[in-house]
């Protein structure tokens, strides 16, 4: 292959993606900001970090480069330049036109498109992010360290608007050994999640976690990138005192006093008022972060490799 | 101290009082034993969050062989703010604490404050220390807008708001100091551990 042409091309012109449209919600993302927690700043990053990284992975960029997450489609973007894409996560159409006639695209490919071309992501049939991830990274000023936009905090680059222009990095010196990467479903409707209990199942009622891990729990309209609300039978507390704010982890299940739970997210409060019964395993995470409201998830009882039992 | 797990994610230690908090936080973050990415100190935990490769099991018997010392006095920063003391809710703090306004400034500005943790929005400081008699509870309904700098009191605490959002604590007064600059390093003035005096301006 030609790898001196393709190198050519990269480096032709600073490239960059113009925004058309954005969709209900399209942010810039990396692997998060880390270091930061005691000053109660969080890592937000990608909430799918394994769809995200296989787009950078299918691209040869570093771990770590900005792409952009994109929720329930919508996304349009012109080429500036040419720039080579790959598209991960909830699948749904995307088409490529400019000068010819409108293709479709595939996910979890590598996408080369010439200056001028319009990208464009349709609805997702499951899921609920897609990442679109450019060769040599989305190239916006970190901000401490990252490019990840944290919409609790408000920190991190700005929401990407129609009209704005994405500086595309330097393409790295790797080429891409792939052009398809074959990748489990992204789940559908009923999505099983495995959580340990605790911190604070002892201010629960005996029954919570029974109801906990014996009923679904809906994803409720109110979710986002700071937690997944969630409709279920009621988790009664024991305990009704308040609790002192304490430190939160992705994944945690918070059960606010009357309210509907909240699994927590990317863009989690590093701190919360409010008891965690239960808390989902970091590599089931991805999976919570494509639940589109509506979806049922269950949650089973998992216990740490070599745990004494409870 | 209590040991408690949150999945493969984090150990939540739980412990007696702030100041083994603040120990404890610092003896996390000055030695971290392997496997730990974060440490998030709060009003009477510590949370520690593992690195993708953490092993609880390990990072928790870390901890349990951990033998935090005391903060030493000398080692702490200290700062000074000034505050002009004319917030909306002024009145309001006198009424529920039963003190004169002239009375609420002095307590405020009378006492050291310790930073407790950090939370609620990039660089907010919650403040412990004060005095007793400043206990009052959030207002009812949180006001949309508290301008940055707005310095306030809710429970125990005081704060001062690092930049406009939203906020149901009792507005005290205003500071110009800047609590919170991304071109610094770090952004925040205010980080855990550290004591401040308010002084009227």
């Amino acid at each position: 292959m030609a790898g001196d042409m393709a190198g050519m091309t990269d480096t032709a012109c600073a490239a960059g993606l113009e925004v058309l449209r954005t969709g209900p919600l399209t942010t810039v993302q990396d692997s998060g900001r880390i270091g930061h927690a005691s000053l109660g700043i969080g890592r937000s990053g990608a909430a799918d970090g394994v769809s995200y990284a296989l787009a950078n992975r299918l691209l040869a960029n570093p771990p770590g480069a900005a792409a952009l997450e994109v929720t329930l489609g919508g996304l349009a973007v012109r080429t500036r330049g040419a720039v080579t894409v790959a598209i991960t996560g909830a699948p749904g159409p995307i088409t490529v036109d400019g000068r010819g006639a409108a293709m479709h695209a595939a996910m979890n490919t590598v996408l080369h498109l010439p200056d001028g071309a319009q990208l464009r992501l349709g609805t997702p049939t499951r899921g609920l992010r897609a990442y679109v991830a450019v060769r040599g990274g989305i190239d916006v000023p970190p901000v401490l360290g990252s490019r990840s936009t944290d919409t609790l905090a408000g920190l991190g680059p700005d929401l990407p608007a129609p009209g704005d222009v994405l500086p595309v990095g330097a393409p790295p010196a790797e080429f891409p050994v792939l052009d398809h990467a074959p990748v489990p479903a992204v789940p559908g409707d009923e999505i099983d999640l495995r959580v340990a209990p605790g911190p604070r199942d002892d201010w629960f009622h005996p029954g919570a976690l029974e109801a906990l891990f014996g009923h679904a729990f809906e994803v409720t309209g109110r979710s986002d990138r700071v937690g997944a609300r969630l409709a279920g039978p009621e988790l009664r507390r024991a305990k009704h005192e308040e609790l002192p704010s304490e430190g939160m982890v992705p994944g945690s299940l918070q059960i606010p006093p009357a309210g509907d739970p909240v699994l927590f997210l990317a863009d989690h409060p590093v701190t919360g008022g409010y008891p965690v019964i239960a808390v989902v395993v970091a590599a089931d995470l991805p999976r919570a972060a494509q639940a589109r409201p509506g979806t049922r998830l269950r949650f089973r009882p998992w216990r740490a490799p070599g745990a004494r039992p409870r | 101290m209590r040991v408690l797990s949150c999945a493969d994610a984090g150990v939540l230690i739980e412990v007696a009082d702030l100041d083994e908090v603040l120990a404890l936080h610092g003896a996390l973050s000055e030695d971290p034993p392997p496997g730990v990415a974060e440490v998030v100190p709060a009003a009477r935990t510590v949370m520690v969050r593992l690195a993708e490769d953490g092993d609880a099991a390990a990072v928790a018997a870390a901890v349990r062989r951990l033998r935090p010392r005391a903060v030493r006095p000398d080692s702490v920063d200290e700062a000074e703010i000034e505050v002009d003391y004319s917030g909306a809710d002024l009145a309001d703090i006198s009424a529920h604490t039963g003190i004169s306004e002239r009375d609420v400034v002095a307590a405020h500005t009378g006492a050291v404050w310790t930073v407790a943790f950090c939370g609620f929005a990039p660089g907010f400081g919650y403040l412990v220390g004060g005095d007793p008699r400043l206990d009052v509870p959030r207002r009812a309904e949180a006001r949309t807008r508290v301008p940055a700098g707005a310095v306030a009191l809710a429970g125990r605490f005081t704060g001062v708001y690092p930049r406009s959002s939203p906020g149901g604590w009792q507005l005290l007064g205003h500071t110009d100091a800047v609590i919170w600059d991304l071109e610094r390093d770090p952004p925040g003035l205010l980080r855990p551990g550290m004591r401040l005096r308010f002084r009227e301006a």
